[in-house]
Protein backbone atom coordinates (compact mmCIF):
# COMPACT_ATOMS: atom_id res chain seq x y z
CA UNK A 1 0.00 0.00 0.00
CA UNK A 2 2.72 2.71 0.39
CA UNK A 3 4.14 1.69 -2.63
CA UNK A 4 0.81 2.30 -4.32
CA UNK A 5 0.67 5.53 -2.22
CA UNK A 6 3.83 6.89 -2.83
CA UNK A 7 3.52 6.25 -6.59
CA UNK A 8 0.12 7.41 -7.52
CA UNK A 9 0.71 10.48 -5.34
CA UNK A 10 3.54 10.97 -7.01
CA UNK A 11 1.70 11.16 -10.79
CA UNK A 12 -0.89 12.96 -9.17
CA UNK A 13 1.39 16.05 -8.74
CA UNK A 14 2.76 15.45 -11.88
CA UNK A 15 -0.90 15.19 -13.25
CA UNK A 16 -1.79 18.85 -11.29
CA UNK A 17 0.97 20.58 -13.16
CA UNK A 18 -0.50 19.71 -16.45
CA UNK A 19 0.94 16.33 -17.65
CA UNK A 20 -1.37 14.08 -19.71
CA UNK A 21 1.06 10.88 -19.61
CA UNK A 22 0.81 11.09 -15.28
CA UNK A 23 -2.93 12.15 -15.58
CA UNK A 24 -3.25 8.63 -17.60
CA UNK A 25 -1.22 6.90 -15.84
CA UNK A 26 -2.86 7.96 -12.63
CA UNK A 27 -6.77 8.02 -13.80
CA UNK A 28 -5.56 4.03 -15.59
CA UNK A 29 -4.23 3.22 -11.88
CA UNK A 30 -6.94 4.61 -9.81
CA UNK A 31 -9.73 2.91 -11.90
CA UNK A 32 -8.24 -0.28 -11.72
CA UNK A 33 -9.09 0.07 -7.55
CA UNK A 34 -12.05 1.87 -7.91
CA UNK A 35 -13.41 -1.61 -9.92
CA UNK A 36 -12.55 -3.79 -7.37
CA UNK A 37 -13.91 -1.07 -4.40
CA UNK A 38 -17.25 -0.70 -6.15
CA UNK A 39 -17.67 -4.40 -7.41
CA UNK A 40 -16.97 -5.95 -3.40
CA UNK A 41 -19.06 -2.59 -1.81
CA UNK A 42 -22.41 -3.80 -4.21
CA UNK A 43 -22.20 -7.49 -4.07
CA UNK A 44 -23.60 -6.88 -0.92
CA UNK A 45 -26.20 -5.01 -2.68
CA UNK A 46 -26.76 -8.06 -5.06
CA UNK A 47 -25.29 -4.90 -7.28
CA UNK A 48 -23.56 -6.52 -10.66
CA UNK A 49 -20.68 -5.88 -12.52
CA UNK A 50 -22.00 -3.15 -15.26
CA UNK A 51 -23.24 -0.92 -12.17
CA UNK A 52 -19.79 -1.05 -10.37
CA UNK A 53 -18.47 0.29 -13.89
CA UNK A 54 -20.98 2.87 -14.13
CA UNK A 55 -19.56 3.89 -10.48
CA UNK A 56 -16.20 3.36 -11.63
CA UNK A 57 -16.60 6.06 -14.35
CA UNK A 58 -18.26 8.70 -12.15
CA UNK A 59 -15.88 8.26 -9.59
CA UNK A 60 -13.02 8.88 -12.21
CA UNK A 61 -14.72 11.72 -14.11
CA UNK A 62 -14.96 13.07 -9.85
CA UNK A 63 -11.43 12.44 -9.55
CA UNK A 64 -10.75 14.18 -12.80
CA UNK A 65 -12.86 17.38 -12.21
CA UNK A 66 -12.02 18.00 -8.33
CA UNK A 67 -8.50 17.23 -8.44
CA UNK A 68 -7.69 21.10 -7.90
CA UNK A 69 -9.29 19.99 -4.21
CA UNK A 70 -6.31 17.96 -3.70
CA UNK A 71 -4.10 18.84 -0.77
CA UNK A 72 -0.47 17.41 -1.36
CA UNK A 73 0.04 18.04 2.45
CA UNK A 74 -2.25 14.87 2.87
CA UNK A 75 -2.35 10.99 1.55
CA UNK A 76 -3.27 10.68 -1.78
CA UNK A 77 -5.35 7.33 -0.57
CA UNK A 78 -7.75 9.14 1.99
CA UNK A 79 -8.24 11.82 -1.05
CA UNK A 80 -9.74 9.32 -3.53
CA UNK A 81 -11.69 6.97 -0.65
CA UNK A 82 -13.29 10.07 0.43
CA UNK A 83 -14.64 10.52 -2.71
CA UNK A 84 -15.57 7.13 -4.01
CA UNK A 85 -17.11 6.32 -0.66
CA UNK A 86 -19.32 9.59 -1.03
CA UNK A 87 -19.85 8.55 -5.06
CA UNK A 88 -21.01 5.41 -3.11
CA UNK A 89 -23.46 6.44 -0.77
CA UNK A 90 -24.38 8.83 -3.68
CA UNK A 91 -25.59 6.26 -5.91
CA UNK A 92 -27.26 3.94 -3.10
CA UNK A 93 -29.52 7.34 -1.59
CA UNK A 94 -30.52 7.40 -5.81
CA UNK A 95 -31.26 4.23 -6.48
CA UNK A 96 -32.98 3.75 -3.18
CA UNK A 97 -31.22 1.86 -1.37
CA UNK A 98 -30.54 1.55 1.96
CA UNK A 99 -27.00 3.64 3.35
CA UNK A 100 -27.28 2.23 6.85
CA UNK A 101 -25.23 -0.99 5.04
CA UNK A 102 -22.49 0.68 4.16
CA UNK A 103 -19.87 0.31 6.88
CA UNK A 104 -16.97 2.37 8.30
CA UNK A 105 -14.07 1.61 6.06
CA UNK A 106 -10.27 2.08 6.62
CA UNK A 107 -8.63 4.58 3.80
CA UNK A 108 -7.04 1.17 2.25
CA UNK A 109 -9.91 -0.40 1.02
CA UNK A 110 -9.98 1.64 -1.73
CA UNK A 111 -6.74 -0.21 -2.89
CA UNK A 112 -7.12 -3.41 -4.07
CA UNK A 113 -6.92 -4.39 -7.98
CA UNK A 114 -9.21 -5.24 -10.46
CA UNK A 115 -7.87 -5.25 -13.57
CA UNK A 116 -10.69 -6.47 -15.55
CA UNK A 117 -10.69 -3.89 -18.04
CA UNK A 118 -13.18 -4.81 -20.49
CA UNK A 119 -16.61 -4.38 -18.77
CA UNK A 120 -18.77 -1.46 -20.70
CA UNK A 121 -20.62 0.90 -18.65
CA UNK A 122 -24.06 1.86 -19.33
CA UNK A 123 -22.93 4.86 -20.65
CA UNK A 124 -22.30 6.41 -24.16
CA UNK A 125 -19.86 9.31 -24.36
CA UNK A 126 -20.89 10.15 -27.98
CA UNK A 127 -24.55 9.96 -26.76
CA UNK A 128 -23.92 11.78 -24.14
CA UNK A 129 -22.47 14.74 -26.07
CA UNK A 130 -25.47 15.11 -28.38
CA UNK A 131 -27.12 16.67 -25.35
CA UNK A 132 -24.95 19.46 -24.31
CA UNK A 133 -24.88 22.56 -25.69
CA UNK A 134 -22.93 23.07 -28.98
CA UNK A 135 -20.81 25.76 -27.39
CA UNK A 136 -19.84 23.08 -24.82
CA UNK A 137 -19.63 19.79 -27.32
CA UNK A 138 -17.24 22.13 -30.18
CA UNK A 139 -14.27 22.63 -28.03
CA UNK A 140 -14.75 18.77 -26.39
CA UNK A 141 -15.29 17.11 -29.47
CA UNK A 142 -11.84 19.61 -31.08
CA UNK A 143 -9.54 19.26 -28.02
CA UNK A 144 -10.76 15.87 -25.94
CA UNK A 145 -11.93 13.73 -28.44
CA UNK A 146 -9.41 14.68 -31.71
CA UNK A 147 -6.78 16.07 -29.89
CA UNK A 148 -6.57 19.55 -31.15
CA UNK A 149 -4.85 22.04 -29.18
CA UNK A 150 -6.33 24.86 -27.32
CA UNK A 151 -5.77 27.52 -30.22
CA UNK A 152 -6.97 25.39 -33.14
CA UNK A 153 -10.22 24.84 -31.38
CA UNK A 154 -10.83 28.40 -30.78
CA UNK A 155 -10.46 29.36 -34.22
CA UNK A 156 -12.66 26.01 -35.16
CA UNK A 157 -15.74 26.80 -32.86
CA UNK A 158 -14.99 30.54 -32.99
CA UNK A 159 -14.68 31.38 -29.47
CA UNK A 160 -11.53 32.53 -27.32
CA UNK A 161 -9.21 30.35 -26.19
CA UNK A 162 -10.08 31.25 -22.16
CA UNK A 163 -13.93 30.37 -23.54
CA UNK A 164 -12.47 26.99 -24.86
CA UNK A 165 -11.18 26.12 -21.53
CA UNK A 166 -14.11 27.35 -19.73
CA UNK A 167 -16.47 24.96 -21.55
CA UNK A 168 -14.75 22.33 -21.73
CA UNK A 169 -14.80 22.75 -17.93
CA UNK A 170 -18.06 23.50 -17.58
CA UNK A 171 -19.21 20.92 -20.62
CA UNK A 172 -17.24 17.60 -18.45
CA UNK A 173 -19.25 19.15 -15.51
CA UNK A 174 -22.63 18.64 -17.40
CA UNK A 175 -21.48 15.46 -18.25
CA UNK A 176 -21.12 14.21 -15.12
CA UNK A 177 -24.79 15.08 -14.20
CA UNK A 178 -25.68 13.18 -17.18
CA UNK A 179 -24.20 10.17 -16.08
CA UNK A 180 -25.52 10.46 -12.82
CA UNK A 181 -29.07 10.87 -13.82
CA UNK A 182 -28.34 8.20 -16.48
CA UNK A 183 -27.90 5.47 -13.87
CA UNK A 184 -30.32 3.03 -13.99
CA UNK A 185 -32.40 2.76 -10.40
CA UNK B 1 -18.28 2.69 -22.38
CA UNK B 2 -14.88 1.48 -21.57
CA UNK B 3 -13.48 3.10 -18.51
CA UNK B 4 -9.92 3.13 -20.44
CA UNK B 5 -11.95 5.29 -23.15
CA UNK B 6 -12.75 7.66 -20.48
CA UNK B 7 -9.30 8.08 -19.21
CA UNK B 8 -8.11 8.46 -22.56
CA UNK B 9 -10.93 11.03 -23.55
CA UNK B 10 -10.11 12.91 -19.88
CA UNK B 11 -6.20 13.28 -20.30
CA UNK B 12 -6.49 14.57 -23.90
CA UNK B 13 -4.68 17.74 -23.75
CA UNK B 14 -4.94 17.99 -19.73
CA UNK B 15 -4.21 21.48 -17.87
CA UNK B 16 -2.59 22.66 -15.01
CA UNK B 17 -4.35 22.70 -12.33
CA UNK B 18 -4.63 26.02 -9.85
CA UNK B 19 -4.38 23.95 -6.60
CA UNK B 20 -4.97 27.29 -4.21
CA UNK B 21 -8.12 28.09 -5.96
CA UNK B 22 -10.77 26.66 -3.46
CA UNK B 23 -9.28 28.75 -0.89
CA UNK B 24 -9.20 31.71 -3.11
CA UNK B 25 -12.70 31.82 -3.92
CA UNK B 26 -13.73 30.64 -0.08
CA UNK B 27 -11.88 33.89 0.91
CA UNK B 28 -12.96 36.31 -2.39
CA UNK B 29 -16.79 35.10 -1.46
CA UNK B 30 -16.75 35.51 2.35
CA UNK B 31 -14.58 38.96 1.49
CA UNK B 32 -17.23 40.03 -0.80
CA UNK B 33 -20.25 39.03 1.74
CA UNK B 34 -18.35 41.29 4.10
CA UNK B 35 -18.44 44.44 1.38
CA UNK B 36 -22.16 43.92 0.80
CA UNK B 37 -23.56 43.67 4.17
CA UNK B 38 -21.94 46.73 4.99
CA UNK B 39 -23.80 48.65 2.33
CA UNK B 40 -26.61 46.86 2.72
CA UNK B 41 -27.28 47.52 6.24
CA UNK B 42 -26.72 51.14 6.28
CA UNK B 43 -28.52 51.78 2.94
CA UNK B 44 -31.60 49.81 3.66
CA UNK B 45 -31.84 50.25 7.87
CA UNK B 46 -29.83 53.44 7.79
CA UNK B 47 -26.60 53.87 10.62
CA UNK B 48 -27.05 54.75 14.07
CA UNK B 49 -26.84 58.21 14.85
CA UNK B 50 -25.24 58.30 17.86
CA UNK B 51 -22.06 55.86 16.09
CA UNK B 52 -19.56 57.68 17.28
CA UNK B 53 -19.81 58.11 20.69
CA UNK B 54 -17.97 56.55 23.25
CA UNK B 55 -20.53 54.00 24.39
CA UNK B 56 -21.61 52.92 21.14
CA UNK B 57 -18.24 52.22 20.05
CA UNK B 58 -17.53 49.94 22.98
CA UNK B 59 -20.70 48.10 22.28
CA UNK B 60 -19.53 48.33 18.26
CA UNK B 61 -16.31 46.83 19.07
CA UNK B 62 -17.85 43.91 21.00
CA UNK B 63 -20.63 43.08 18.43
CA UNK B 64 -17.45 43.25 15.64
CA UNK B 65 -15.53 40.98 17.59
CA UNK B 66 -17.98 38.47 18.40
CA UNK B 67 -18.82 38.22 14.45
CA UNK B 68 -15.46 38.38 12.99
CA UNK B 69 -14.06 35.90 15.49
CA UNK B 70 -17.29 33.33 13.91
CA UNK B 71 -16.46 34.45 10.31
CA UNK B 72 -12.64 33.56 11.03
CA UNK B 73 -13.48 30.54 12.41
CA UNK B 74 -16.27 29.42 9.73
CA UNK B 75 -13.54 30.16 7.06
CA UNK B 76 -10.89 27.84 8.52
CA UNK B 77 -13.93 25.27 8.81
CA UNK B 78 -14.85 25.51 5.11
CA UNK B 79 -11.85 25.86 3.80
CA UNK B 80 -11.00 22.25 5.33
CA UNK B 81 -14.30 20.78 4.85
CA UNK B 82 -14.45 21.66 0.76
CA UNK B 83 -11.86 18.82 0.70
CA UNK B 84 -13.22 15.08 0.08
CA UNK B 85 -12.74 13.73 3.51
CA UNK B 86 -11.79 17.04 5.55
CA UNK B 87 -14.49 16.34 7.79
CA UNK B 88 -12.72 13.63 9.40
CA UNK B 89 -9.65 16.07 10.62
CA UNK B 90 -11.74 18.67 11.92
CA UNK B 91 -13.65 18.85 16.00
CA UNK B 92 -16.71 20.85 15.88
CA UNK B 93 -16.03 22.28 18.88
CA UNK B 94 -13.74 25.28 18.67
CA UNK B 95 -15.95 27.32 16.87
CA UNK B 96 -18.36 27.45 19.96
CA UNK B 97 -16.21 28.96 22.09
CA UNK B 98 -17.11 32.96 20.93
CA UNK B 99 -20.63 31.99 21.53
CA UNK B 100 -19.98 30.69 24.86
CA UNK B 101 -17.66 33.41 25.64
CA UNK B 102 -20.75 36.09 25.02
CA UNK B 103 -22.98 33.96 26.85
CA UNK B 104 -20.45 34.16 30.09
CA UNK B 105 -20.13 37.68 29.65
CA UNK B 106 -23.58 38.26 29.05
CA UNK B 107 -24.22 36.48 32.10
CA UNK B 108 -22.00 38.34 34.11
CA UNK B 109 -23.83 41.50 33.01
CA UNK B 110 -26.92 39.64 34.39
CA UNK B 111 -25.49 39.09 37.75
CA UNK B 112 -24.77 42.44 38.34
CA UNK B 113 -27.93 44.36 37.58
CA UNK B 114 -31.25 44.17 39.73
CA UNK B 115 -33.67 41.83 37.58
CA UNK B 116 -36.17 44.50 36.85
CA UNK B 117 -33.74 45.76 34.42
CA UNK B 118 -33.21 42.31 33.07
CA UNK B 119 -36.11 42.55 30.04
CA UNK B 120 -34.91 45.75 28.69
CA UNK B 121 -31.07 44.66 28.96
CA UNK B 122 -32.30 41.04 26.77
CA UNK B 123 -34.95 42.08 24.74
CA UNK B 124 -33.60 46.11 24.19
CA UNK B 125 -35.72 47.94 21.46
CA UNK B 126 -35.04 46.24 18.23
CA UNK B 127 -35.10 42.78 19.07
CA UNK B 128 -37.56 41.63 16.20
CA UNK B 129 -35.71 44.12 13.81
CA UNK B 130 -32.30 42.19 14.63
CA UNK B 131 -33.86 38.70 14.45
CA UNK B 132 -35.16 39.27 11.05
CA UNK B 133 -32.85 41.55 9.76
CA UNK B 134 -29.48 39.32 10.05
CA UNK B 135 -31.10 36.25 8.29
CA UNK B 136 -32.52 38.22 5.42
CA UNK B 137 -28.95 39.97 5.04
CA UNK B 138 -27.45 36.54 5.50
CA UNK B 139 -28.96 35.42 2.48
CA UNK B 140 -26.22 37.00 0.02
CA UNK B 141 -22.92 35.92 1.91
CA UNK B 142 -24.32 32.67 2.29
CA UNK B 143 -25.00 32.76 -1.31
CA UNK B 144 -21.30 33.20 -1.79
CA UNK B 145 -19.97 30.41 0.72
CA UNK B 146 -22.34 27.78 -1.33
CA UNK B 147 -21.11 29.11 -4.76
CA UNK B 148 -16.97 28.55 -3.33
CA UNK B 149 -17.76 25.16 -2.28
CA UNK B 150 -19.69 24.26 -5.20
CA UNK B 151 -16.30 24.46 -7.06
CA UNK B 152 -14.52 22.38 -4.28
CA UNK B 153 -15.94 18.98 -3.18
CA UNK B 154 -17.40 18.12 0.35
CA UNK B 155 -18.04 14.97 1.82
CA UNK B 156 -19.98 16.00 4.66
CA UNK B 157 -22.92 18.18 3.21
CA UNK B 158 -24.65 18.66 6.32
CA UNK B 159 -21.36 20.00 8.02
CA UNK B 160 -20.36 22.37 4.69
CA UNK B 161 -24.04 23.84 4.77
CA UNK B 162 -23.94 24.50 8.48
CA UNK B 163 -20.21 26.43 8.26
CA UNK B 164 -21.76 28.05 5.02
CA UNK B 165 -24.77 29.40 7.22
CA UNK B 166 -22.75 30.09 9.73
CA UNK B 167 -20.37 32.19 8.05
CA UNK B 168 -23.27 34.06 6.26
CA UNK B 169 -24.90 34.83 9.39
CA UNK B 170 -21.64 36.32 11.15
CA UNK B 171 -20.99 38.29 8.39
CA UNK B 172 -24.52 39.40 8.11
CA UNK B 173 -24.27 40.25 11.71
CA UNK B 174 -21.00 42.74 10.52
CA UNK B 175 -22.62 44.47 8.69
CA UNK B 176 -26.04 45.19 10.96
CA UNK B 177 -23.55 46.53 13.94
CA UNK B 178 -23.49 49.47 12.07
CA UNK B 179 -27.28 49.68 12.31
CA UNK B 180 -28.18 48.53 15.26
CA UNK B 181 -28.80 50.71 18.89
CA UNK B 182 -29.11 47.80 21.16
CA UNK B 183 -25.97 47.92 23.86
CA UNK B 184 -25.92 45.05 26.37
CA UNK B 185 -24.50 41.61 26.31
CA UNK B 186 -27.17 39.76 27.45
CA UNK B 187 -28.87 41.17 23.82
CA UNK B 188 -25.62 40.77 21.62
CA UNK B 189 -25.66 37.10 23.37
CA UNK B 190 -29.23 36.13 22.35
CA UNK B 191 -30.47 38.12 19.05
CA UNK B 192 -27.10 38.43 17.65
CA UNK B 193 -25.53 34.61 18.64
CA UNK B 194 -29.24 33.40 18.31
CA UNK B 195 -29.94 34.62 15.14
CA UNK B 196 -26.10 33.37 13.56
CA UNK B 197 -27.35 29.74 15.23
CA UNK B 198 -30.44 29.96 13.23
CA UNK B 199 -28.38 30.63 10.09
CA UNK B 200 -26.06 27.96 10.88
CA UNK B 201 -29.51 25.68 11.21
CA UNK B 202 -31.17 26.33 7.49
CA UNK B 203 -27.61 26.11 5.76
CA UNK B 204 -27.34 22.30 7.39
CA UNK B 205 -30.96 21.80 6.36
CA UNK B 206 -29.85 22.91 2.48
CA UNK B 207 -26.95 21.79 2.52
CA UNK B 208 -27.36 18.44 1.08
CA UNK B 209 -29.52 20.13 -1.66
CA UNK B 210 -27.80 22.83 -2.30
CA UNK B 211 -23.98 21.51 -2.59
CA UNK B 212 -24.25 18.10 -3.89
CA UNK B 213 -22.12 16.87 -7.15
Amino acid sequence: MTTTETELKALMLTSLSGDATAHRALLDGLSRRLRAYYKSRLARFGRGTIEAEDLVQEAVLAIHLKRHTYDPAEPLTAWVHAIARYKLIDFLRRTRKSISDVPIEEADSVMAHDDNVDVESTFDLRQLMQRLPVKMRCPIQAVKLEGRSVAEAARLCSISESAVKVNIHRGLKALAVLIARETPS
Amino acid sequence: MKTEDLVAFLSTNTEPVDRRATTRKLSLALAAGIAVALVIAPVALGVRPDLITARALVFLVVKLAFAIAIVAGAWIYLVRLARPGGEQKVSSFPIAVPFLAIVLLAAIGLWFEPTSHWDKMILGDQWLECLLSIPTIAIVPFAGAIWAMRQAAPTNLVRAGAFAGLAGGAVSAIGYTLHCTDDSLPFIAVWYGGTIVLCTLAGAALGPRLLRW
